[in-house]
């Protein structure tokens, strides 16, 4: 079942009757009770409960995942719920915000939640010399208005229509006003967990709240504990031998053996986590969209998805809207490896042969050179000489990366279409690794713009449909494959039929979504 | 007495000379690594004005030589400092609650020790004991044996010797646990049982220096005179051993032993990786993954001192077990 994609499940209506069949759990048979132990990449030493400062799985799992609380949460099959505001309105342009708060909620100190702790802990982020991955989403935020104890009314200094998304953001959670210090120290938020003991970079243990809002939905152990493992063989090792029952990032090379094993199970999904070869299109030969076309017709994707993934991953299309975004075009045409067509469009560029430089390094991502030799032989049958130059791994983000013209790159994804073109497709923008402007596509950047304060979800499916029939067509990047999150859990855990795929672990929740089966 | 307290003295100030020395050499090589932390914590974000940023904030754009005084002037009044880490989201605190390498540090550092009093309260007397019955059977089939199987488990890597236990005692008969995540509130024998497998791969790795070195010094005594002596008074072979030859056999023991002591402080690192224990080692691994140069210097230096202090500790007691040396002429 896992190898089934979320929104494919979805699509089709008769997953539901396929899932019934095969006996997998439902969420009707959730139970409390039991410890979840979870082995955990991605932790060290200086990891703190401050949220700004939260970039891998080890933190974001304990704190959104399990301690805190934001004020939207995006659930397992991809959808947004609220989780400390109840619901939310937008004016018209998608400028002013209300999110109304839910009440009767209170901190693991005994402080009730409020608008106050709203106001509070998105300031934290913009603050005088703070450092916070969240500030550009505050940072749009021009007034703060408490309505009442329990309504605040946010405006922004543009409409964006996707404003609640971003505030799910693992950066944004609700800290307690005028005890943020005191939180930040002690892991105190409105989550289902109460921390009990913390040790940066080595373990983490939480307890169940004895009352909480999502009672009944959410939350079924006892009790979790993290252990930080950010050794690969160690963390397989952990699980192999029933020390932990959950691990994430599995490592391909050592897949086998672990499927090998009765007892636990691989859990698979497609998200946006994507491998890229962007190219500079305001540097010759690139400036010339028919040179890219043959370069996007010139590379064999099943191949690398075979060879680089070793099969955990899905072919794409030249767009960076994955599978976990919400307009993801999932139908277009795809386009496949055809040395002819990339020999037609070089001609059409008025060339016989190209040659060209192709920087890469292990630092964009694991295989990153042997995907570079791949494309060099494939593209070699359409008469492009690629040249693969292998550069060091380290400082490659800040010397070869938005630097050279065409190189190897990777990219997380974003949970939304336009935070995604915002990062690195609107022209200007400082990672904008394909230079991608008005000069390339008038077209493109106004319909970004469009789609951003437009509040019609039709609507804005067309305009971001358009968007990637765009980039597809004509973009600066070459996106061979989306790399999938792959992770082992024990059998005697179980998991609801739908898991997250916008992040690793059920986007970092299992301590409220798993269950002991 | 006196003469042994100038020995010591004199061996305590050379060890800080040395210690000094090692410091340069620890900060030239910490500097040499590719990369900086500013690279390392942005990764994709390195750029070169983000880069900057951080660089100066951390006082990582003054000269080398500045900073390995400035760091040098620091240790010598006992501050280690604080990590990049911190010190890189410090304006999210306002500038308080740091914590210091040191109280970093501490935690992990009782850890590593505790790893090492476990292994050595194993292997010390395994290892002696091993050599004396080597050295009392020598040239038999016991004797071939001992010191085939430690030798080649002296000469396997040490995550292949932790890996071959794992299977072994973890995986086909589930006796002792993969992982050692101890912490803080664990009751002494829990912890204990945690620390084994860790132990016992250490143990596979030092014992056979230990053992081999006292079994040639036995064997190197059996030649003397006072040993024929003592056969001709008709002493049994083992109490020949263990009475006779051992207390002259000391010197060169203690001090193979108290080098291996060194090397389970400062040796532990791939073992601590494999077994996710949480000691110094681990900490050290971290942090250079993320280039935290402090944490990496402190870890180095702290490593470079139980190196000195263990050798220093092994020449004071081979002299003041040696009556020729405590009393010089």
């Amino acid at each position: 079942m896992t190898r089934i994609s979320r929104r494919g499940l979805l699509k089709t209506g008769a997953a539901a009757g396929v899932l019934a069949a095969s006996g997998l759990p439902v969420r009707a048979q959730a139970k409390r009770g039991g410890r979840l132990r979870a082995g955990l990449s991605g932790a060290n030493t200086s990891d703190s409960w401050d949220s700004r400062t939260h970039s891998d799985l080890f933190m974001i799992a304990s704190a959104q995942g399990a301690v805190f609380d934001s004020l939207t949460e995006v659930k397992a099959d991809g959808s947004l719920g609220g989780e400390l505001a109840t619901d939310w309105e937008a004016s018209a342009d998608a400028k002013t915000w209300t999110f109304n708060l839910r009440q009767g909620v209170t901190f693991h100190n005994g402080k009730a939640f409020g608008a106050d702790d709203v106001i509070a802990s998105l300031q934290m982020h913009v603050e005088e010399g703070a450092k916070s991955a969240a500030q550009p989403i505050v940072a749009a935020i021009t007034e703060m208005k408490k309505m009442g104890e329990h309504q605040v009314q946010l405006t922004l200094e543009a409409g964006n229509a996707d404003f609640p998304y971003l505030l799910s953001d693992y950066h944004i959670l609700m800290f307690p006003a005028g005890q943020i210090d005191e939180a930040i120290q002690n892991g105190i938020g409105t989550g289902m967990y109460k921390v009990s003991s913390f040790e940066p970079g080595v373990r983490m243990v939480a307890t169940r709240v004895d009352s909480h809002y999502k009672d009944g939905d959410a939350g079924w152990f006892d009790e979790i504990e993290y252990i930080a493992i950010n050794d690969n063989t160690a963390r397989m090792n952990a699980l192999m031998t029933g020390q932990v029952d959950a691990i994430n990032r599995i490592d391909f090379k050592t897949e086998a053996l672990l499927r090998a094993n009765p007892m636990i199970r691989i859990q698979e999904v497609t998200g946006n986590q994507q491998y890229t070869f962007p190219m500079l299109t305001n540097v010759a030969p690139f400036d010339d969209v028919n040179v890219r076309r043959a370069l996007k017709f010139a590379i064999n994707r099943q191949e690398m998805v075979d060879k680089i993934l070793l099969g955990h991953g899905r072919v794409g299309n030249d767009t960076p809207i994955g599978p976990a975004n919400q307009f993801f075009f999932e139908n277009m045409e795809q386009t496949s490896y055809d040395p002819d067509k990339a020999k037609f469009y070089l001609k059409e560029a008025g060339l016989d042969s190209l040659d060209i430089d192709l920087s890469a390094s292990n630092a964009a991502f694991e295989g990153a050179v042997d995907a570079a030799q791949l494309y060099q032989a494939s593209a070699k049958q359409a008469g492009i000489n690629i040249n693969v130059v292998q550069e060091p791994a380290d400082g490659y983000w800040s010397n070869v990366w938005l630097k050279k013209p065409f190189c190897a790159c990777y990219w997380s994804g974003r949970a939304t279409e336009d935070w995604m073109f915002a990062t690195a497709y609107e022209e200007g923008v400082p990672w904008n690794d394909t230079q991608w402007g008005r000069e390339d596509s008038e077209r493109f950047q106004d319909l970004l713009l469009e789609g951003r304060a437009e509040l019609d979800t039709d609507k804005r499916r067309e305009i971001y449909h358009e968007m990637q029939q765009i980039l597809k067509d004509d973009g600066g990047v070459v996106l061979p494959m989306f790399a999938n999150y792959v992770q082992a859990v024990a059998n005697k855990v179980a998991n609801p039929d739908v898991v997250g795929n916008l992040w690793q672990m059920d986007n970092g929740r299992m301590a409220e979504r798993w269950w002991m089966s | 007495m006196t003469s042994v307290l100038t020995i010591i003295l004199q061996r305590l100030g050379l060890g800080l000379v040395t210690l000094f020395v090692v410091s340069i050499v620890i900060f030239t090589a910490v500097n040499l690594l590719p990369g900086d932390f500013a690279e390392a914590i942005l990764g994709q974000g390195a750029t070169p004005e983000a880069v900057a940023s951080i660089r100066r904030d951390l006082g990582l754009d003054q000269s080398p030589i500045v900073r390995y005084f400035q760091w040098l002037g620091n240790m010598v009044t006992g501050d280690l400092g604080t990590s990049f880490a911190q010190l890189n989201f410090q304006t999210n605190l306002g500038g308080g609650d740091l914590v210091g390498v040191a109280e970093q540090i501490a935690p992990r550092f009782a850890n590593t020790m505790f790893l090492a009093g476990v292994t050595a309260a194993i292997a010390v007397p395994f290892a002696v004991g091993l050599g004396i019955l080597a050295a009392l059977f020598r040239n038999s089939a016991f004797d071939r044996a001992t010191n085939i199987t430690t030798l080649s488990s002296i000469s396997s890597p040490e995550f292949f010797l932790a890996y071959i236990l794992i299977l072994f005692l973890a995986v086909l008969n589930p006796v002792l646990p993969s992982l050692s995540n101890i912490f803080q509130g664990m009751s002494f024998g829990e912890r204990l049982e945690k620390t084994l497998l860790p132990a016992l791969t250490l143990t596979l790795v030092v014992t056979a220096h230990m053992m081999r070195m006292t079994r040639a010094a036995i064997i190197n005594l059996l030649a003397s005179p006072y040993i024929e002596m003592a056969r001709l008074k008709g002493i049994s072979p083992m109490r020949v051993i263990v009475r006779h030859a051992l207390p002259n056999a000391l010197a060169p023991i203690i001090n193979v032993i108290a080098l291996n002591l060194a090397y389970l402080i400062t040796g532990v690192v791939v073992v601590e990786v494999v077994f996710v224990y949480p000691g110094i080692g681990q900490l050290f691994v971290d942090s250079v993954k993320i280039r935290d140069i402090p944490v990496v210097q402190a870890c180095c230096l702290i490593f470079a001192a139980a190196y000195i202090l263990l050798n220093l500790t092994a020449d004071i007691l081979s002299i003041l077990s040696n009556p020729r040396l405590r009393h010089p002429k």
